[in-house]
């Protein structure tokens, strides 16, 4: 029988990461809008957290293509469940692009790319002036849109738990999973 | 039973449940605008200290919004081994370390004359093993104007030309150096001391105190100074006006044409009460001193042939061994000039004034990038 919860791995995941990507949008709008000390520590945390969570990423879609994931309600409109469908891509795609994105224009300034405080990264791409400020600028775009997302799953996520009681916050909120 | 039509979620017995949801969502968006500074008026933000560059000096498109005139150098680093006992860092080890750079004057007008009282400058970039860079921003003067971002900020605002004049406000100038003395002593220092003759000849200083770690994992807050084995010479500021546009930038050419250039790397130690996070106050000339190497300049090649042009010189970016002090200048260095980077690097490259020079050929090859590798 499907289990009605998430596989524990893949709560597990899901709520490190969500932990790590709020933390992660927060220290990047805070360190490129200040001056102050706390940039010094802030950019090596940002490229650290960074590269973990794109690990992370990876290791969760295996997780996910391995153990699935519980169906929606039956009984859910087929344009919501179109919806919640089309935020999950979404979701996805900025947690791998964003960190991809960062790599890609540290290397494209000619940056070393120094993560856990002593790992360098190869560099994706050759120092190209032109394409490190288009990157840098979709950094930041991608940034605002995975904000405005991790906003929205956690609304709809809520409106499930609160008003639609339908099981669908149980499936990622359980401690225990459930058949 | 749940319901899912829009009129079960706007019902009078969602009203709490919503309130509740928007209250999350809302509260999350504004601690993210707080974070990113939009709320609070009062955060210093890079941008503005760009923008008051920019204000200063004009918009030069394409081009750094400080030390804005400059040229790309290549050469090596020779460590001795002595610098390990401080720190770690394998640029210290008895080996050779290719080396890029950019000598440049201070300004932010990118074909302004070279005959101003104005830092000869030296930017480094460290190419160590295994990814690891050690980029400098190095002055001949050893002490910076300012010691705060904020005063870095006001002191350009309090410069800046007044359009109908050309010229600073005198009162303005005069508000902000009876605020800061530190300012005061600095101009009173450059009008006093001498300035170097050439780029060659003059001394390279680290500016802003750093924080080394050794081996053992004992930290020592240090700063260091190249010195030239050209032999010092002044320049006569009474004649500076009258002097070609890149005399400065010339003279490197023709120096480096006959060989290369060599300064002594030193790393200095303080005593006891010697301040570590204030660059605006000399330590005494008797400080001890440790020789950690060498470093030769080969030669000289324009920013459109370089390899310095694109380079973010950004003095916190360093190896194992050497971490930022808590000089609050260090952090505000980095991320303005990452807002700087970002903006000239998203502009159409122009012409750099020795583009045209005669002192600096332009390469046979049609190709830069091969040229530099064939070199």
């Amino acid at each position: 029988m499907k289990s009605t919860t998430f596989s524990g791995a893949a709560r597990l995941l899901h709520w490190l990461m969500a932990v790590l990507i709020i933390a992660m949008l927060f220290i990047g709008v805070g360190m490129v809008s200040t001056v102050g000390a706390s940039h010094n520590w802030l950019v090596p945390l940002h490229k650290s957290v960074g590269v973990t969570l794109l690990l992370l990423a990876l290791i969760r879609l295996a997780v996910r293509a391995t153990k699935g994931t519980p169906p929606l309600p039956a009984d859910m409109p087929a344009p919501q469940k179109a919806v919640a469908h089309l935020s999950h891509l979404v979701l996805y795609a900025l947690m791998i692009a964003l960190p991809l994105v960062g790599w890609s224009m540290l290397s494209a300034g000619g940056y070393p790319i120094t993560v856990w405080g002593a790992v360098h990264l190869p560099p994706l791409l050759s120092p190209d002036r032109g394409l490190y400020a288009s990157l840098r600028h979709l950094h930041t775009y991608l940034a605002y849109a995975l904000f405005l997302t991790v906003i929205a799953h956690l609304s709809a996520a809520l409106m499930h738990g609160l008003l639609f009681k339908d099981g669908v916050f149980q499936s990622m909120a359980a401690w225990r999973t459930r058949r | 039973m749940p319901g899912y039509r829009v009129q079960d979620i706007l019902s009078r017995r969602s009203l709490v449940s919503l309130l509740a949801i928007a209250t999350v969502a809302g509260g999350a968006t504004a601690a993210f605008a707080y974070a990113g500074g939009w709320l609070s008026s009062g955060r210093l933000k890079p941008t503005t200290i760009v923008n008051a560059l920019e204000g200063h000096d004009g918009k030069h498109e394409g081009f750094r919004r400080a030390h804005a005139k400059g040229l790309c150098v290549v050469g090596h680093f020779d460590g001795n081994g002595q610098g390990l006992a401080l720190s770690k860092a394998s640029l210290f080890r008895q080996t050779t370390t290719p080396v890029i750079g950019r000598f440049s004057l201070a300004g932010g007008v990118p074909n302004a004359g070279d005959g101003r009282v104005t830092f000869h400058s030296l930017a480094l970039k460290f190419d160590l093993p295994r990814g690891e860079q050690w980029r400098m921003a190095l002055n001949h003067v050893p002490v910076f104007p300012v010691a705060t971002p904020q005063a870095f900020l006001d002191f350009q605002l309090a410069t800046t030309p007044d359009p109908a004049t050309g010229k600073p406000d005198p009162a303005k100038v005069q508000a902000y150096m009876a605020q800061h003395p530190e300012t005061k002593a600095f101009a009173d220092y450059m009008a006093k001391a001498p300035l170097p003759s050439s780029f060659a000849n003059a001394n390279y200083n680290s500016v802003n105190a750093f924080r080394f770690t050794n081996d053992q994992g004992q930290t020592r807050l240090v700063r260091w100074i190249f010195t030239p084995e050209a032999p010092f010479d002044e320049l006569d500021k009474a004649t500076l006006a009258d002097r070609p546009r890149d005399f400065l930038f010339d003279e490197a050419a023709s120096r480096l044409a006959q060989g290369p250039l060599v300064w002594h790397l030193s790393v200095i130690l303080p005593n006891a009460g010697d301040p570590t996070d204030d660059a605006t106050k000399p330590w005494p000339d008797d400080r001890q001193r440790l020789e950690v190497g060498t470093l030769t300049i080969d030669r000289a090649v324009t920013e459109e042939n370089g390899p310095c042009r694109d380079v973010n010189f950004d003095p916190t970016i360093l190896p194992a061994g050497v971490s930022p002090s808590d000089d609050p200048l260090l952090a505000a260095r980095s991320s303005v000039y990452a807002v700087g980077y970002t903006r000239r690097t998203g502009e159409p490259v122009a012409a750099s004034a020795l583009a045209a020079d005669k002192a600096f050929p332009a390469p046979a090859s049609s190709q830069p990038a091969a040229k530099e590798s064939a070199q």
